[in-house]
């Protein structure tokens, strides 16, 4: 059933939308978007790295990322310069470093495109292994977290005063984030995996009036993004990662003709 | 004083200093079961700060705080919520921790909000909201509840009713109340006890004890009993940045 590279990449890409749904909620609701940004970007040296030493692609783009996650945390701490500058400072060095690194690599064909915008080819039925086991543990541990994390998000003192170590609940959303990245960048490109996170989730906020249901009209979202991003990549030729994501695009630009009502009824 | 299993939480010489500034220094006060504490003094004499230390909050602080309780439930001063966020009364009571439908039910019959439930917490005026944190702060029956400024925006006759409620709720749950207040009538009238702060403790003692002292009367003047909630703050000392203080 998986010797057909078309359905290994709708499996795979099945499996990451149940992870990007409710994560992508989360850095929606936390302002995360560039910081998802940055990992992915640094994603870049990851791979770099995974082709140099022979390594699994998912596993040293964890790494990298949530390396680069921790300098981030320390230049926070360190230096006086703004959250958004740090970022940016990560993302393109991160990722000019990657892009050099390539460069002395002649003896291995890079496939760019692929990496940068996804490829629905490279799915390997060893990749599923990795995106669904992978991915259950992510959401494993998100509901774990989810009270802290949640509650944090509203009102860090709330949260903190009482009892729920919502500094512990970000370390941890910060590798699941790292985690996600690693295990969506062959389906959807190092430059999207963000739009994948916060596209369906943005749609599902025009949609919903509570957390929970804006957590299942994200995977909902996703879903369909994948479906039909995917079956428009196969029929016309092109990339994975833009075609899911121009997907998602449409599915939100429809979500805003819901917001629109909503608002009326509430003037 | 009571025995110690009634201490619920006890801050022993705390303070807390922010870029070379103390905020506030010293302090020492417990709070235990059945009693209510209440925290009085000008704008920036520390009174949130101490709140925050109590909870907690701050890590790095001078001193030493030892609580003896999780089941603690805040009502905070200022609470800035994303309102981008979808979320309803009743998302929002079960923030930290799950309850079941009666219990909110109750605790927004309550403090008089129950027909808010559905309603999104935007949606909410400020008095309407500070009702619902109240709610949510009571409705988990903490062991120790930390109140700062809880009735703020809430209209006279609901301000009343509230100060009555938390009387009411420390009686029947027995818990500790840490609260924070301007209006001094109901300083004078349901407190056990009452810390004065300036930056640190001017006095403290039985809200007859420190109406009399002479540091509070400097603090609040003399008529302060009579101007209830509004009341000038005369300095009589000045604080140093290196937290000393000087007298006038």
């Amino acid at each position: 059933m998986f010797d057909d590279f078309f359905i290994r990449a709708l499996v795979a890409g099945i499996g990451v939308a149940f992870v990007t749904g409710p994560l992508g909620c989360f850095v929606i609701w936390r302002r995360l978007s560039y910081f998802g940004d940055t990992l992915a970007h640094s994603a870049l040296l990851g791979v770099t790295l995974a082709f140099t030493m022979e390594f699994n692609i998912a596993i040293s783009v964890f790494v990298i990322s949530s390396m680069i996650a921790l300098i981030l945390i320390q230049l926070q701490k360190k230096t006086n310069l703004p959250g958004d500058a740090l970022l940016g400072l990560l993302a393109h060095s991160s990722l000019a470093v990657g892009l050099v690194v390539i460069g002395f690599l002649t003896f291995i064909r890079f496939d760019i495109m692929g990496l940068l915008f996804g490829d629905i080819l490279a799915v390997s039925v060893d990749d599923l292994l990795i995106i669904w086991i992978g991915g259950a543990l992510i959401l494993l541990v998100l509901k774990l977290i989810w009270k802290p994390l949640f509650a944090s998000t509203v009102n860090y003192e709330l949260a903190e005063a009482e009892g729920l170590n919502p500094d512990r609940a970000k370390a941890i959303f910060t590798i699941l984030m790292a985690a996600i990245i690693a295990i969506s960048i062959k389906m959807v490109g190092l430059l999207l995996i963000t739009g994948m996170l916060i596209i369906p989730a943005a749609m599902a906020r025009n949609l919903s009036s509570s957390p929970q249901s804006m957590v299942i009209y994200s995977i909902i979202g996703g879903l369909l993004s994948v479906i039909i991003g995917l079956f428009t990549s196969l029929e016309f030729n092109t990339s994975s990662g833009p075609s899911i994501i121009t997907a998602a695009l449409l599915l939100f630009i429809l979500s805003l003709f819901k917001i629109k009502q909503s608002i009326k009824l509430k003037n | 004083m009571s025995t110690d299993q009634n201490i619920l939480v006890k801050l022993n010489d705390a303070g807390l200093q922010l870029n070379s500034k103390w905020l506030v220094k010293g302090v020492s006060l417990q709070v235990e079961k059945g009693k209510i504490v209440t925290l009085i003094g000008p704008n920036g004499s520390g009174k949130s700060t101490t709140a925050k230390i109590a909870l907690g909050i701050y890590k790095k602080i001078d001193g030493s705080v030892e609580k003896y309780t999780n089941k603690v439930g805040y009502v905070p001063q200022k609470i800035s919520i994303d309102w981008t966020l979808p979320l309803r009364v009743n998302d929002f009571m079960m923030l930290t921790e799950s309850l079941n439908k009666e219990t909110i039910d109750e605790a927004l019959s309550l403090t008089g909000v129950i027909h808010l439930k559905d309603k999104n917490l935007g949606d909410l005026s400020g008095g309407e909201f500070q009702r619902v944190l109240l709610a949510r702060a009571i409705s988990k029956k903490p062991d120790l509840l930390v109140l700062d400024e809880p009735v703020q925006g809430v209209d006279f006759t609901g301000e009343i009713a509230l100060y009555e409620l938390i009387k009411k709720i420390s009686d029947e749950l027995s818990c500790g109340i840490l609260l924070i207040s301007h209006d001094l009538h109901t300083v004078m009238s349901a407190t056990d006890h009452v810390v004065c702060l300036n930056g640190h403790v001017c006095c403290s003692g039985s809200p007859m004890d420190v109406a009399k002292n002479n540091e509070y009367k400097a603090l609040f003047g003399e008529q302060a009993s009579q101007i209830l909630s509004r009341y000038q703050h005369k300095h009589d000392h000045i604080h140093t940045d290196e937290g000393e203080i000087k007298k006038n």
